[in-house]
């Protein structure tokens, strides 16, 4: 497997990560069971998945053109595969000349370490259902949603050209409206911690970004009225076994809002949360939407557990979002001097 | 004239009579309610060795319009918001009435107040110089956080740590249990290390970040902030909520509020989604859309 091998993946990766929110990668781990270790429990008895957990990887969520019939790879070739990702994940290259540097954005110290390790199971993806490692292929879009997605999709390449029109052009996470805080939790680059606090017949998640937490109710409510949509949903709880099952709906319906553009009205998805050792959760989600995708698809991604030795800080976003105003400051000047979408933009 | 009155002044008088009766038997029969603002003692029940105070919970004051005493009195733009835009009245959480402001800083108080709903973010240097910071959806900082008019809901397990969890912006603080380091940076929520007293939960909150206000009135602090938090659980609906602020930057002496907190007992409540900053982003962002030609 060479550099080569996995390049055209890797950008497509880049590219990922660059937009915000990196829908990168995972190391999924299906950790060894040891014989003295079982699940603990909390002292109501429920089992015990407080604690501060890290979900970075560098394993795609799909897996990379050449490995479809390849789910896991052999210690040598994981290494390669490690590397591979790990060389075009890196920021602090100066191939590429000037403005590719720039363009990279960030020092690397702004990133998450463990988000160029591979999952120590070795997988080629994240993504572990349909077996050949791909998101499914696509329904076709009604009318409405294909013009919902064309005038997003110039929306974006006014952005790309630095020419938006308004705030209400720019992402969901440039607005510091929702970050890695909405289902499914995916792998980015930072601030991939997620702090999990149980009580009594609860369970909330505190992802790091943005400052909001999922708060699970366990004893069998049922959801809010059909009339109320949230952002990040509303979820409810049980417990099969040992692992924490969550299922969530009433997502609003704002187009894009959905992990993938999913359609707000047919989305489904369900979680599992499960310890399979002491630093270990496994998270696994099931997507599906017969408006989106030609069948539901199941993702795995490890959460290693990293407290006490670190903590969940505080992020906030919209307090201090200076970029929100350059960046629409800049579009307004470049209107000025005439600048205008690229075509090649445009017809993206 | 005299005999008239006595005869519709009996039937009236007999009713009253049955009213006091009866009303005496009820309370009797369920227990004499106790005076506003007293609690018989109470024990709270346990949870991991200490008082349970899991729950949604909010606090059913005005000090979000003004800490202090405050009449009632038009809002922002009467003549689009009529009643809508009017401030409720109250009487202050401020123990003693009054915050101890030094001179210089009633000053900075008005200015505050006055310019309260305005707002330039063209200028990252004096992006904070202006406003009211719930006006712009910021998170509100604490103690703040606990008096808005909206729920919020404690998270309490067993390990080193508690959440409390706000609607207003979706906000959440981590309560760190016998914790000794210090915060890494100043924040918005603070850093909170809390304790146990007993059946009291006491959180000492430091490193918040200077530009929280305390209401819409424009009582503020400096970066030197530091506040100490008690929540009492006194009957299975109520806690007794107790913060007092130092700043010895902005006041003559530490100060307290304190009010109490009621469970909510709605069978499906819950925190919603109070996540404001689309809410906002015309007020700040607007002026940089992109003109029609």
């Amino acid at each position: 497997m060479s550099r080569r091998f996995v390049s055209a993946a890797a950008a497509a990766l880049v590219a990922a990560v660059l937009s915000f929110p990196a829908r990168a990668d995972q190391a999924g781990k299906a950790p060894s069971r040891t014989a003295a270790w079982s699940v603990p429990h909390t002292p109501w008895g429920d089992p015990d998945l407080q604690g501060v957990w890290n979900d970075a990887t560098s394993t795609p969520l799909a897996r990379p053109g050449g490995l479809s019939d390849k789910p896991v790879l052999t210690d040598e070739e994981a290494a390669e595969f490690q590397r591979d990702l790990a060389y075009n994940l890196t920021r602090d290259r100066r191939d590429g000349g000037p403005q590719v540097d720039v363009n990279r954005a960030y020092n690397e110290h702004w990133m998450d370490a463990r988000r160029l390790t591979i999952t120590s199971d070795h997988r080629t993806s994240l993504i572990v259902d349909p077996p050949d490692g791909h998101i499914p292929a696509l329904v076709p879009l009604s009318p409405e949603r294909q013009r919902a997605r064309a005038a997003r999709a110039d929306a974006a390449a006014r952005f790309a050209a630095g020419l938006p029109d308004s705030h209400e052009e720019l992402s969901l996470p440039v607005r510091c409206l929702i970050r890695t805080d909405s289902p499914p939790y995916l792998p980015t680059i930072y601030n991939n911690d997620f702090q999990i606090f149980q009580s009594p017949g609860y369970v909330a998640i505190a992802p790091e970004m943005i400052h909001s937490a999922r708060i699970i109710p366990l004893n069998g409510r049922p959801h809010i009225g059909p009339t109320l949509h949230q952002w990040l949903g509303d979820s409810r709880g049980r417990w099969d076994g040992t692992t924490l099952v969550v299922e969530t709906k009433n997502f609003r319906t704002d187009e894009g809002v959905i992990f993938q553009d999913a359609d707000p009205a047919t989305f489904r998805i369900t979680e599992r949360f499960t310890r399979v050792d002491a630093r270990t959760i496994r998270y696994e989600f099931t997507v599906e939407d017969p408006h989106t995708w030609t069948r539901p698809w199941t993702a795995m991604i490890p959460w290693t557990r990293i407290d006490p030795d670190e903590q969940m800080y505080e992020y906030a976003c919209h307090e201090d979002n200076y970029d929100i105003v350059h960046l629409l400051q800049g579009a307004r000047i470049r209107e000025k001097n005439g600048e205008t979408v690229p075509k090649r933009n445009r017809e993206r | 004239m005299r005999r008239r009155f006595r005869r519709v002044l009996i039937p009236v008088g007999s009713a009253a009579a049955a009213a006091l009766v009866w009303l005496v038997v009820a309370t009797g029969a369920a227990g004499q309610a106790p005076p506003a603002g007293r609690f018989p003692p109470y024990k709270a029940p346990r949870l991991a060795g200490h008082a349970d105070l899991n729950g949604v919970w909010q606090a059913f004051v005005t000090a979000n319009w003004n800490i202090q005493d405050h009449e009632a009195q038009s809002g922002p733009h009467p003549e689009i918001m009529g009643a809508y835009g009017a401030d409720p009245p109250g009487q202050s959480v401020v123990e003693g009435g009054e915050i101890p402001y030094q001179p210089w800083a009633l000053a900075k108080r008005k200015e505050n107040f006055e310019k309260r709903m305005m707002v330039d973010v063209t200028d990252d240097k004096r992006w904070h110089d202006l406003g009211d910071p719930e006006l712009k959806c910021y998170m509100p900082g604490v103690p703040r956080a606990t008096y808005m008019p909206f729920p919020f809901q404690i998270v309490q397990g067993s390990g080193d740590y508690v959440l409390i969890a706000y609607e207003f912006t979706s906000t959440t603080r981590i309560i760190r249990m016998n914790w000794k380091a210090d915060a890494p940076a100043d924040s918005w929520m603070g850093w909170s290390r809390g304790r146990w007293d007993g059946d009291t939960l006491v959180v000492d909150v430091t490193d918040l970040r200077e530009q929280t206000w305390f209401d819409r009135a424009g009582d503020f602090h400096s970066d030197a902030l530091h506040v100490v938090e008690r929540y009492t659980p006194v009957s299975p609906y109520h806690m007794i909520y107790e913060a007092t602020i130092e700043d010895p930057k902005v006041f003559t002496r530490p100060w307290k509020i304190s009010f109490p907190l009621y469970r909510r007992m709605e069978q499906n409540a819950q925190l919603l989604e109070f996540k404001c900053v689309p809410f906002t982003e015309e007020l700040l962002f607007g002026r940089l859309r992109k003109q029609p030609k």
